[in-house]
């Protein structure tokens, strides 16, 4: 009885710790996820890569597409550094039809995105990494062979206009690894769309 | 007859009433400085206050709960603030037309502050920054909710605190 007792609350102290999602400084689990050019990625194929810029990204959602270039640059600045984006779609697509799999091709397309963009479609990814919105980064690091969480947080200080950002959060938080310092800060917030699942 | 007319016409007029009621004309954009004494007020009032915007689908559900709290409290201590995340460069395209739309009687601001990363905590420490949320208080009660509301829901919140 006592041993069920037990159990009953690590499991309740576990189901806590699993909707908190990662704090940085967690190992990230890595996925397989399907890219918008019909192949399955997971991060492990990143094997040259020193981490992974994860972003939960989506089409539909305003504050996204006010980042898509933003996204592009980084990747463009990031990759050959080490730090390729890898952009992640939350969102049930019955819910939100803009946010289909053939609609991610379709945007994908016309934004030339160089990066891969993938479709989260048991939703089992998002819960775990602790993601609520988009955009939504984590910025994962190489450490010994692990995906270590890096920071977590927004792209920059303004959404509605790149030419008026004063801190870039994130490429600073890269450029510290990159020369051996912990990103500070290593946690910010941003508004954006609630992602979508069926309760 | 006549007063078939007559009720015709005094339906219309309050409706017309009611539609010109709403507050389309006057949404006022702030920064956070100005909106931030709103969070604190210390009285006698509940302070519902709103974070929304027209995009967001989730948002655009649940306003009419927030209408009919305000209907229903509308002569209580109840004050209930809708603050839009409207692109302020948005406000004729989009928000207003949401409001005159939908007939809108609850306040609206929109708030205009780009860097969400400094106000956020200061609304509340467990806002992650995804829309709705929403804050609910008074002198003696502060709830902040990351979530998307009925009007039951809202209710037996409010009623406690009356």
């Amino acid at each position: 009885m006592r041993k069920l007792f037990l159990t009953f609350i690590l499991g309740i102290f576990s189901a806590g710790l699993f909707a908190q999602g990662y704090q940085v400084g967690d190992v990230a689990t890595d996925f397989r996820l399907l890219n918008v050019d019909g192949n399955y990625v997971s991060m492990s194929d990143y094997h040259d890569a020193k981490g992974i810029i994860l972003i939960f990204s989506c089409n539909h959602c305003p504050y996204v597409v006010a980042y898509e270039d933003r996204m592009i640059e980084l990747h463009n600045e990031f990759a050959p550094k080490g730090f390729p984006v890898v952009a992640v779609n939350p969102n049930d697509s019955v819910l939100v039809p803009a946010d289909s799999y053939t609609k991610m091709i379709e945007r994908a397309e016309e934004k030339n995105f160089p990066f891969a963009y993938l479709l989260d479609a048991d939703q089992t990814v998002f819960p775990e990494y602790g993601a609520t919105r988009t955009p939504h980064v984590y910025l994962l690091e190489r450490v010994n062979g692990e995906l270590v969480v890096a920071y977590i947080g927004a792209i920059d200080d303004n959404y509605r206009d790149a030419s008026a950002v004063e801190e870039r959060y994130l490429a600073n938080a890269i450029n510290a690894l990159l020369n051996g310092e912990r990103p500070d800060p290593d946690f910010t917030r941003a508004i954006g769309c609630t992602i979508k699942y069926q309760n | 007859m006549k007063t078939l007319i007559l009720s015709l016409f005094i339906t219309a007029a309050i409706s017309f009433s009611l539609h010109a009621n709403n507050n389309a004309g006057d949404v006022p954009v702030v920064d956070f400085d100005t909106f931030a004494p709103r969070l604190e007020y210390d009285n006698d009032t509940i302070y519902v206050i709103n974070f929304w915007a027209t995009w967001c689908a989730p948002c655009v559900r649940e306003i009419p709960a927030f209408e009919q709290l305000y209907a229903r409290y509308r002569d209580q201590k109840v004050k209930v603030l809708l603050v839009s995340l409207d692109f302020p460069n948005q406000m004729d395209s989009r928000v207003i037309p949401f409001i005159e739309q939908h007939n809108i009687q609850s306040e609206v601001i929109l708030l205009d502050e780009p860097n969400a990363n400094r106000w956020i905590p200061i609304v509340s420490e467990e806002w992650s920054g995804a829309i709705p949320a929403t804050v609910i208080y008074s002198d003696s009660f502060r709830g902040f909710y990351e979530r998307e509301f009925k009007y039951e829901e809202l209710e037996e919140i409010i009623l406690p605190l009356l």
